[in-house]
Formats: C-alpha cells, structure tokens, sequence
C-alpha cells in the first residue's frame, strides 16, 4: 500500500472566531479523483488552500507527498501541483500566450510547452488576441490550460466547468479522465454536481467547514439509503394487487416503486416474472439527491440541537 | 534569481505595453528641455541660462512628479493582482513571496529608472552640446542619480500601501495622500515650526527632521552644490549645514531599502 499523496489529519483553520475548516480527516491516493461538493462557504476553498500551502493549518496537520506543503521542504514539488481558482481573471493586457508562457516560465517550462497546452485546450487560434477579447468560456479553458501546465502530478480544480460549453465540459472531463490514467490525482471542487459522477472516484460533502460524508458514490448512497426508482410499464394494476410489491409504490404516482437498493433485485426479479411488462425503468439516487439529502440532515440535526 | 527576472520581465514588458515608458520619458524630456531653454524667461532671456539655474528649476519639478509617477504606476501592483486572483495562483508556484516582491520591484523599477535616465538625458547631453562644460555631465549625473533612487523609494512605498489595503479604489487613495503628504505637506510642516516655534528647532535638528522625508533628501543633494541665490526656505537653512552628498546619498538609499523591507515583511505576514 502506498502512502496517500495527500493527507489531512484532524486539520483544522480558524480565522478568528470563525472556524472555516474543522477537524478534517482526509486522504487522496495516486490516480484518484476527488469530488469536494459544498455550498459557498463550505471551505471547500479553504481546504484547497491549505492542500497548496498557500496557508497554515491551525490545528492538525497537512501533509502533501510526504511533506507539510506551508514548508520550504515542499518548495520543489509545487511545480507538480497544478490548481485552477475559482474567478481568475489572467492579465486581461496580454495575450493568452503571452500569459500562459508567463506562468509556464514560472514553473521552469518553455513557451513551446505553453503552445502545446493552448493546442490541448483548443485556443490555439485566439493565442494571439489580448485575454480581455476572450469569453467566458475560453477564459476557463487558458486557466485549464495554466493549471496543466508541467503534467502535475496534485490537480485542484476550483469549479472547473463553471462558463463551459457541453462540447468544452466533455473535452475537459477526458483530459481529467486522461491525466487520471497517468497517476495524477484530481481534487474537482463544485456545486455543480449533474455530469460529475461518472468521473469522480469518491465524493466528499462538506457543509459549514464540517466533513459531513465521504466515499465512493455506492457506499454514499448506501449510508443515504435512499430509495431506487423503478418504473415498470405496461403491468395494468398488476404491481398493486401483489402484496409484496404494493408496499413500495408511491402515493402519488401509481406506476413508481420506491425500492429500498437491497432489494432492488428480488423486486426487479419479481417484477420482470410478471406478463404485460413491457418496459422498465430504474433510477438509483444520483448524486444531486444524495447532496441533498446529507445536507437536509445536517440541517436537521442542527436545527434540533439549535 | 530565474523567478526574480521572470516576474522582473514581465513587469517591464507591462510597462512598456502600458506605453508607460514612453510617457514618462517623454514627460521628463519635454520639461527638462523646455526648462532648459526657457528657464530663464522671467528674466528676459532666452536660450541656455547657467547651469545652477537649470537644474534648480529640475529638482524642483522632478521632486513633485517623479513621487507622482511612481506611485501611480506601482499603486495597484499587488492589490490588482489579489482583486482578480493572480496573486493567491502565483503564490501556489515555486515562487516565494520575496521572490515577487523584488522581480515587481526590478521590472518597475526599471521602467522609472531607465524614463528618468533618457528623459532628463536628453537635455543634459543637450546643454553639453550647447556648453561644452564637463561640469553639467557631473551635476545631471548626480542629478539623475538621486532622481532614480527618489523614484525608487516612492516604487518601495507604493508597495507598502499596495499590501496594505484590500481594494484597488483605497490604494488611489492612500498613493494620492501619502504623495500630499511627503512633497507638500511635509515642508508646510516644516517651515510652520521654524518660523512659529522660537528656538523650537535647531539647524541641525532641521536637517535631521528633513532625513525623514526622501523628497527633501532629493532637494537637498541637487541643490546644495549650487549658488545660494537659486535657493530659498526652509531649504536654504538645511544647506547651511549640510550633509556630505555621501551621507545624503545613503540617506536616499535607504529609503528605497527600508520601505521594501518592510513591504517584505508585510507581505509575509498578509493573509490571503
């Protein structure tokens, strides 16, 4: 077992009264991909900052390929981390060339790199315009760009996909998926969460600088227990007369099931035995849901306690 | 030293796309010319008056633009770049703060620097043509020299306010005052205590009081070589017990060093 590229003991940071982040516990293996999900405020940001080094816990400890990253040990590795703000906005005067060679230089890599990356992310042909020219879009994609720069080995993506197209998103989404096959890891920091899941390995929900679920999707849905919806059609009634499936159908809704997920099988076995089944439908909990649903039960063990 | 001149060379090349060294050259080279020239126009005379003259109109220009100048370049050096989030990305590079400092400060540095020397150049090489007096290479020499590090010392204090404050609109503010308060106010406050307060203030005291301020250091290296008769006030009390152009000098030198310590330190301790 190797040891985690990065990890978080009992981290914790306070500005002043204000507890930003506490007591996180947390570890990212090679070639992993991180899904940190949270509302504004969440420290989400926080904990990027202190994964970079940029600040100093105030409690616990961090410790990024094998090193306190505040440290001046951790000095050379930070040119293999490569981390995308939220809202940069790049010396609007300059050309995106001009910009990305800037900080390609910076991490001891040549313009010519910096022409490979602006061909990577598809703005080659504006690489000559002045930043302030750009959209939205292809600002994100040139500070896509700046945060690949080096092939890193630690990826911190601050909301990466906020102002992209579908067709950018994709592109984006495979580079990750293409730079997680090398043995980088990704930390992908969103509160967009549709489209996200078939890329992350585990989640991490935070709320109020507070861990509040981490995991693999399936152990999350799992701890969620949220229910599986299965809609079968063409069964006329049939799933209402069975004792045993009535149970599970909906109020409201007379074709939908409510399947507990340990049980989704046998009922889905059931259910295909039936004659007249013509179609079938199965939804487990998305992501969005299982978001949601720790984050209602946060607020309701802190209402209660309030 | 390779981030120091990375940082170092786009801070240059900003300054030159800004069409900042341009301006400022030109500025400098249209008013030492034309004082040069006309200097001495109340008087009756046109065309190359004495050098003393000359370059007594300059320092007394240069000591109320080039503090301007400076601030107004460097003002937003770091609170820009905290505003649109530059700052925090390059400070997750192999970059240290120091490093960032001293490159912002080596780029426009500079820009002032290299304005100044092709500026107020160009009247200097002027008058030698005019002249042919080795003394007025010796005396602009001097006399661009000081107004270099002046500039510098006002790039340093830029980046103190810079660090300083969270918004860009503040730090306009703050250049705009500490300029006030340094080329005007400081000599009102000055002249206010040797003329109201008796025996308040020694000659000495005075000229120890002006070390306290980079602009009266400035005039007092350009002015206190030349005939008495092109200076007056507080100054020309000062002159009287003047300093060695050394000490003065060194004075100026650590206006530049101590205010950019200081932003060093500040910077350090800055939260982000």
């Amino acid at each position: 077992m190797n040891t985690p590229l990065v990890s978080l003991v009992e981290a914790g940071k306070a500005y002043g009264q204000l507890d930003a982040l506490s007591a996180m516990t947390m570890s990212l293996n090679e070639g992993e991909v991180l899904g940190l999900f949270g509302h504004n405020g969440a420290g989400k940001t926080t904990m990027m900052k202190l994964i970079l080094g940029v600040i100093s816990p105030s409690a616990g400890s961090v410790t990024v390929m094998g090193m306190a990253p505040d440290s001046k040990e951790a000095w050379h590795c930070r040119s293999k981390v490569g981390y995308l703000p939220e809202n940069v906005s790049f010396y609007e005067q300059l050309t995106g060339l001009e910009v990305l060679t800037y900080f390609a230089k910076l991490k001891g890599f040549s313009k010519k790199q910096a022409i490979d990356l602006l061909e990577q992310v598809g703005i080659t042909y504006a690489m000559k315009r002045q930043v302030k020219t750009y959209s939205k879009g292809m600002r994100q994609r040139l500070g896509l760009a700046q945060a690949f720069i080096g092939e890193p080995k630690l990826l911190l993506l601050d909301e990466p996909t906020v102002g992209l197209d579908p067709i950018a998103t994709r592109d984006f989404y495979k580079t990750v998926d293409q730079l997680k096959s090398n043995g980088s890891s990704v930390i992908l920091c969103s509160h967009v969460l549709p489209g996200v899941e078939q890329h992350i390995d585990r989640a991490m929900i935070l709320s109020s600088g507070k861990l509040l679920a981490m995991g693999t999707l399936s152990e999350l849905r799992q701890q969620a227990a949220l229910p599986v919806v299965i809609k079968p059609s063409g069964l006329n009634g049939a799933v209402a007369q069975d004792s045993k499936l009535n149970g599970f159908l909906t109020n409201d809704c007379q074709n939908t099931l409510m399947v507990p997920e340990h049980e989704k099988l046998s009922v889905l076995k059931q259910l295909l035995s039936l004659n007249g089944l013509d179609d079938i439908h199965v939804e487990s909990a998305n992501l969005e849901q299982v978001y949601q649903h720790f984050l209602l039960k946060h607020e309701q063990t802190n209402g209660g306690q309030g | 030293m390779k981030q120091i001149l990375t940082v170092a060379n786009k801070e240059f090349h900003d300054g030159l796309r800004n069409r900042w060294l341009v301006s400022i050259t030109l500025i400098f080279a249209l008013l030492s010319i034309g004082l040069t020239y006309f200097g001495a126009a109340a008087s009756g005379a046109v065309g190359v008056t004495s050098l003393s003259t000359t370059v007594a109109s300059l320092a007394s220009l240069a000591v109320f633009l080039i503090p301007l100048i400076a601030l107004l370049l460097s003002y937003d050096s770091f609170v820009g770049e905290q505003e649109s989030g530059t700052l925090l990305l390059l400070l997750t590079y192999p970059l240290s703060k120091s490093q960032l400092l001293l490159g912002k400060f080596i780029g426009q540095g500079a820009i002032i620097a290299l304005a100044t020397l092709l500026g107020f150049g160009a009247s200097a090489v002027l008058l030698y043509f005019q002249l042919g007096d080795v003394n007025i290479l010796n005396a602009f020499g001097l006399f661009i020299i000081s107004a270099i590090l002046l500039g510098l010392s006002f790039t340093a204090i830029s980046y103190l306010i810079s660090l300083s404050v969270s918004e860009k609109s503040k730090a306009a503010g703050f250049a705009l005052i500490t300029w006030f308060l340094f080329a005007l106010a400081f000599d009102l406050a000055l002249l206010a205590l040797l003329v109201g307060v008796e025996e308040g203030v020694t000659q000495q005291g005075l000229t120890q009081l002006m070390m306290l301020n980079p602009t009266d250091i400035f005039r007092l290296v350009n002015l206190a070589g030349l005939e008495s008769s092109d200076v007056n006030g507080a100054l020309a009390v000062a002159i009287n017990a003047s300093l060695s152009q050394t000490q003065l000098f060194s004075a100026l030198v650590a206006w530049v060093i101590f205010p950019l310590t200081l932003a060093i330190f500040i910077f350090k301790k800055k939260k982000l």
